[in-house]
């Protein structure tokens, strides 16, 4: 017999947490003092080394302090320190759930400085390498988050699929985790054979999984206790904190670059921008499963007219590498490919700012260049860091159970956030 | 749209100037207008987000020596941008701006990064604290003059310093970074290849000080 479904009413139980307590402090019975409690760095529910030094008063937050940097490598210091393609690996390492995502996002922003364009097969092997990416991140976003509530069986079944996307990384790329799959002007390899088929073969053993998958948390009781109605963001917070992605759609603000300002050729590909309704864990939560079928439909459709061509942008003979047979048969190509590998790609001066739609949000990049090979500045706005500073107002008057679950629906990570 | 945004702010403030860009529309405007400016940008053309907010270091002795910019979008016209440039004021080691916190929550983040990283003092910031590196820490890292592999300093923690003996020492640079620009130094110095042949099976592994002192 099918249960009606009820939306809990957890607003009115923090309150009458708040309530409790007032009126058990002044009767003097108990110590009122505050207490103050620290909350990572190593932690398993801050999702790598965020700390919260929060202010306590009973179960209730009266302050919330993160305390973000201890990841940070110095990224954009090195940055000025490199050539350009040099400086890809590093991009591996910002959002280290969506490499692939990252790599286009910065090869877009160079191309954008240099003004070149690169061929339509390229785009389309970004576009769908982007969406797995984003896929493999979601999966990743909704296991630790139901870990983080106790559903503990959710986790299992998204790093199967999750593992299933590494493969195919790993065939396309070379490497599961750190791909640096993309060049100034192109990508480091074409696609190999069969691997299309492949890709869709996995889109379609993926949705009923993942039909399963959310059937786990969707209707639970559990669930929907811990996150409906905690850590509500309305829409005027989240603009005004610089939320993006998801955090900032569960909002209701249907803000998406794929559709606003697409780039790679996203105007070609048909999808819904999924948004919440009332901004709190819960929408999040929707929000994230609903896009994961979006990007099942773009790559499905980037497959089915996967263009030929070349994947690199050949003609920018100062920017992209010469193919290798040439390289090892001709003098012109090869003192092209070593100009290129000692002095970097040739971009000229001049000041970019790109923002690309990533899993965790909107990823930009600032690059100040004086030419040459080497950028004299490059700024990395990550989406992670932005969506933590609303942290200290969205946990005042929370219960501290409840900081878990707000931390797990706003799926950041630290590499990004601390660069 | 975007088009007439520029000519429209600089009939408002005649002090804008257009600031070259190969992608969104620029400008520059004196440090003085540029709250005025970003709240005309905000209540007037809607530029609701305050997208990114940086600063760049200009070297030594350049005048002016740091440029901050903003980057704000316009949610309600999809995909419009806006960068807004302005030099800092005050001295080389402590320069100064005013803190756009009360205009965009965003911007409390961001200023402290550029805080910790630059030394740009916010004005009327709320709590302009060190972000990234650890409170105490005697450098702004993104400045050109401070070395890639960082300067050894004291452990942050005094009990643990005084405890383990250990400091934060500057990283192994082995004869690194690995790159040329054009006419800046001898190529061949510049190869990627490790200077640093004491680490081959033949010699002795070298110790900790020599190694620091590769770079020098």
């Amino acid at each position: 017999m099918a249960t009606e479904f009820t939306y809990p009413d957890n607003a009115a139980k923090t309150a009458a947490a708040r309530a409790g307590l007032a009126g058990q402090s002044p009767a003097g019975e108990f110590s009122t003092e505050k207490m103050s409690l620290s909350m990572g760095p190593s932690h398993p529910s801050t999702h790598g080394v965020l700390r919260l030094q929060m202010e306590l008063d009973g179960e209730v937050l009266t302050k919330a302090d993160p305390v973000v940097g201890y990841l940070h490598r110095g990224d954009e210091k090195i940055a000025e320190n490199m050539t350009y393609n040099q400086f890809v690996p590093y991009t591996d390492r910002l959002d280290y759930l969506a490499p692939l995502a990252n790599n286009m996002a910065y090869a877009i922003a160079v191309e954008r400085l240099a003004q070149i364009e690169v061929p339509p097969r390229c785009q389309a092997i970004r576009v769908i390498t982007a969406e797995m990416a984003r896929i493999s991140s979601h999966l990743m976003g909704l296991g630790a988050f139901g870990l983080d509530v106790g559903a503990w069986t959710v986790l299992l079944y998204t790093m199967e699929e999750r593992e299933k996307l590494y493969t195919l990384f790993e065939e396309l790329t070379g490497a599961r985790f750190t791909t640096s799959y993309t060049r100034i002007g192109g990508v480091t390899r074409d696609v190999p054979d069969g691997w299309l088929g492949r890709v869709n073969a996995f889109c379609d053993q993926f949705l009923p999984i993942l039909e399963e998958i959310l059937r786990l948390l969707t209707r639970n009781k559990i669930f929907t206790d811990r996150t409906a109605g905690v850590g509500v963001i309305s829409k005027a917070d989240a603009l005004a904190y610089g939320l993006t992605g998801p955090n900032l759609r569960g909002s209701g603000v249907g803000l998406d670059l794929r559709k606003d300002k697409p780039y790679s050729g996203y105007e070609h590909y048909e999808f819904d921008v999924p948004v919440g309704t009332t901004g709190d864990s819960y929408d999040r939560y929707l929000v994230r499963g609903e896009e994961m079928r979006q990007s099942v439909r773009i790559i499905r459709q980037a497959v089915a007219k996967f263009p030929g061509g070349p994947i690199c942008a050949t003609e920018a003979r100062r920017i992209v590498a010469p193919p290798k047979e040439k390289v090892l048969s001709s003098m012109e190509e090869l003192i092209q490919n070593f100009m290129l590998v000692t002095e970097g790609p040739q971009v000229p001066p001049g000041e970019v700012y790109f923002e690309a739609e990533n899993p965790k949000g909107i990823l930009g990049f600032f690059i100040v260049s004086k030419g040459g090979g080497v950028p004299y500045r490059l700024k990395i706005r990550s989406p992670s860091f932005c969506n933590l500073s609303i942290l200290p107002k969205l946990c005042v008057g929370c219960l501290i159970s409840d900081v878990v679950a707000i931390l797990g629906s706003l799926d950041f990570v630290m590499g990004e956030c601390d660069r | 749209m975007s088009a007439d945004l520029v000519p429209a702010l600089k009939a408002r403030f005649p002090q804008a100037t257009d600031r070259a860009s190969v992608d969104h529309p620029a400008v520059n405007v004196p440090l003085d207008e540029l709250v005025a400016v970003l709240r005309y940008l905000r209540d007037e053309q809607g530029f609701d987000v305050l997208t990114d907010l940086t600063a760049i270091d200009w070297a030594e002795g350049a005048s002016p020596r740091f440029t901050l910019v903003y980057h704000l979008h316009a949610p309600g016209r999809p995909g419009t941008y806006v960068r807004v440039a302005a030099p800092c004021a005050g001295t080389e080691r402590e320069p100064t701006a005013p803190s756009v916190v009360s205009l965009w929550p965003a911007a409390d983040w961001h200023e402290r990064e550029c805080f910790d990283m630059f030394g740009i003092r916010f004005a009327g910031h709320p709590d302009l604290r060190r972000i990234l590196m650890w409170d105490g820490y005697p450098y702004h890292p993104l400045r050109k003059e401070f070395p890639l592999a960082g300067i050894e300093t004291d452990l942050p923690v005094a009990d643990i310093a005084q405890e383990t003996g250990t400091r934060v020492i500057a990283a192994p640079m082995a004869g690194g970074p690995f790159v040329a620009s054009a006419g800046e130094i001898n190529l061949t110095e510049a190869e990627p290849r490790a200077k640093d042949e004491s680490w081959a099976d033949r010699g002795a592994r070298p110790d900790q000080t020599a190694l620091r002192q590769v770079k020098e």
